[in-house]
């Protein structure tokens, strides 16, 4: 059944231009708990108190205050505040073509998918284009009163937007310093890397479930019955005392757990075996 | 959305979701790989940009959120708050943070990496949060091998773990390094295109291709400047509270020492990072500072590949040719 679309906008690229409907493509399955009291196990309410006063506030008593220095309020009307939204618009402007890759994974936020609306030629045509020259559009555009920059990018035969975050929001690893260790040796450096080779695999996330979700509804389910489950605690694992030891043993176990054969690694044996198992899957 | 950094979308789910200061650590636990167990501090990788819009009360100071139980009306301190599973309406099994630990106790304290695969193979689609790892023990020694060695593979590690009673598919990748870890969303929480009911491709004319392949030639660009992702809303706002401030126009002042807990807890999310970065394995190696931010943009990896069903795969070919 086809989703509905959450919003209708015009992708422009240079002159062109290019109706599109917009699809989360995220729906969220994680567990979710309420906040309970715990005396009659009754749901809590978020209420807000006067930082002074502490007493409760009700919403028409509220006003919006940016805080402008250390302890210094401006106080902002809703008339200023609706005078800074966006300009309502259906465009979602496309202003530049980064290589593939360029964006850092940590800009990326939530993702949609877009669809055609009315053209579906000219939508196809922009997936060929944009998959043709390896990069992905830097978009803009304004949606429920929110201005959003985004990524425009081919997803399988198909086109996305993957929203991005704002510039304070994200830490980089280029802003950071490496933690400092001593000189790795050569030979440890060697088994590492052997490791990682014969752990090394292709991605794909079909393969991974939430196992622990179910776990969670089948605890639920025992509690209210009036189970009470087996607390196990788990164990705080202690740092390597010897890496190259560690490292040297964890090699052995994997060669071993391998299906090594005719002089071949472990590593290619089930590279192979994955390859032939993707092949079969295809077919 | 874009402009939200709450940890959780459902800040209410859990306690520690809606109490703990952002930039505390979130977890602690262990990497392990083959054999080698790496104790590490998990922080997040994002931070509250520019302060927001704060509520404030009758008094001008800011209000404070406090728990209020629904039936008695009364207001619930923290270590009175429960996690409840609601059953049916209004009908919930409570549930401890030991019983969420126990049902997966080697989940909820290892990121065991027990497959590296090729940071481009991982869809941008997926990726949810990023979070720093610091190493916690006493030397940062497996750590930087592991980080260095996945960084020049460039390939990144895959597990599964549970935090605050949630499970993770999560991606540890390493830069300059440094570990993080990128929670990845499930399969099963991603719409695929089929799913949205987007139409199979249709043929196209190969000059309205060709057209649209010189447009995008001449709108394009080596890298992404920051400067796009700058937030305008955000910046009109501090400029109107500027003039309004020169103005003396609705100006409140709040002592210091009555500005509520939630200031207090504004803490600057590079300060701890660094601090923790640079404490694990100082301890006993004594070494100074790291080796300073090494520039990882050189060389990240490629365009990452959608590996969503078969037309993927089609579409992969055209574009790499």
């Amino acid at each position: 059944m086809a989703a509905r679309a959450m919003w209708k906008g015009i992708v422009t690229v240079g002159r062109q231009k290019l109706p599109v409907k917009l699809y989360a493509a995220i729906v969220d399955k994680k567990v979710h708990f309420h906040l309970l009291h715990d005396k009659d196990e009754a749901r809590v309410e978020q209420r807000l108190v006067d930082g002074e006063s502490g007493e409760a506030v009700e919403s028409s008593e509220l006003r919006k205050g940016y805080e402008i220095s250390p302890g210094h309020f401006v106080v902002l009307e809703g008339a200023e505040l609706a005078a800074l939204e966006p300009e309502p618009s259906r465009d979602i402007e496309v202003t530049r073509f980064v290589p593939g890759g360029a964006i850092h994974h940590q800009w990326f936020d939530r993702a949609y998918w877009l669809g055609p609306d009315g053209d579906v030629k000219g939508y196809f045509a922009l997936v060929a284009a944009l998959a043709n020259s390896g990069r992905e559009g830097v978009a803009r555009w304004v949606m429920r009163k929110r201005p959003y920059v985004g990524a425009l990018r081919v997803e399988g035969d198909h086109l996305a937007l993957i929203a991005l975050r704002h510039v304070e929001e994200v830490v980089l690893p280029s802003d950071l310093s490496a933690p400092a260790a001593r000189d790795v040796n050569a030979k440890e450096r060697a088994l590492a890397e052997q490791l990682v080779d014969a752990l090394a695999d292709h991605f794909d996330p079909t393969e991974y479930e939430d196992t622990y979700r179910k776990r969670v509804e089948e605890l639920v389910a025992a509690k209210a019955k009036g189970k009470r489950p087996r607390l196990v605690r788990p164990k705080a694992k202690r740092a390597t005392e010897s890496l190259e030891r560690a490292l040297q043993a964890s090699l052995a176990k994997t060669s071993k757990n391998g299906t090594s054969k005719n002089g071949t690694s472990k590593n290619e044996t089930s590279k192979k075996a994955h390859a032939q198992a993707k092949e079969r899957k295809a077919s | 959305m874009a402009r939200s950094t709450k940890p959780h979308r459902h800040a209410s789910a859990s306690k520690t979701d809606a109490d703990a200061p952002r930039a505390r650590s979130f977890w602690s636990g262990t990497i392990t790989f083959g054999l080698v167990s790496i104790p590490v501090d998990l922080y997040a990788a994002s931070r509250a940009g520019r302060p927001g819009l704060r509520l404030l009360g009758p008094s001008g100071m800011p209000v404070e959120r406090r728990y209020a139980c629904s039936t008695e009306g009364v207001e619930v301190p923290f270590e009175h708050l429960v996690r409840g599973y609601e059953v049916a309406r209004d009908e919930h099994v409570v549930v401890s943070d030991e019983e969420l630990e126990a049902l997966a106790p080697e989940m909820s304290r290892d990121i065991d990496l027990t497959r590296f695969v090729p940071v481009a193979e991982i869809d941008p689609m997926l990726f949810e949060r990023a979070y720093f790892l610091a190493p916690s023990g006493a030397t940062a020694k497996a750590y930087r091998l592991l980080a260095d060695v996945m960084e020049r593979q460039e390939r990144a590690g895959i597990a599964t773990f549970v935090m605050r009673g949630k499970q993770y598919l999560v991606a540890i990748l390493a830069e300059g390094g440094i570990l993080r870890a990128e929670t990845l969303r499930f399969a099963d929480e991603v719409r695929t295109a089929e799913d949205v009911g987007l139409p199979e491709p249709a043929k196209v004319s190969a000059a309205e291709v060709k057209k649209l392949e010189r447009t995008i030639a001449a709108h394009a660009e080596k890298a992404l400047d920051p400067d796009e992702l700058e937030d305008p809303w955000t910046e009109k706002l501090v400029a109107l509270a500027e003039k309004k401030r020169k103005q003396g126009k609705d100006v409140i002042e709040v002592p210091a020492e009555a500005r509520g807990e939630e200031m207090a807890e504004v803490i600057d999310l590079m300060a701890v990072l660094k601090q923790s970065l640079a404490s694990g394995g100082a301890r006993r190696e004594g070494a100074g500072r790291g080796a300073g931010p090494r520039r990882a943009a050189a060389k990240r990896a490629p365009a990452a590949r959608s590996r969503r069903g078969a037309g993927a795969r089609k579409a992969t070919g055209s574009r790499r040719a």
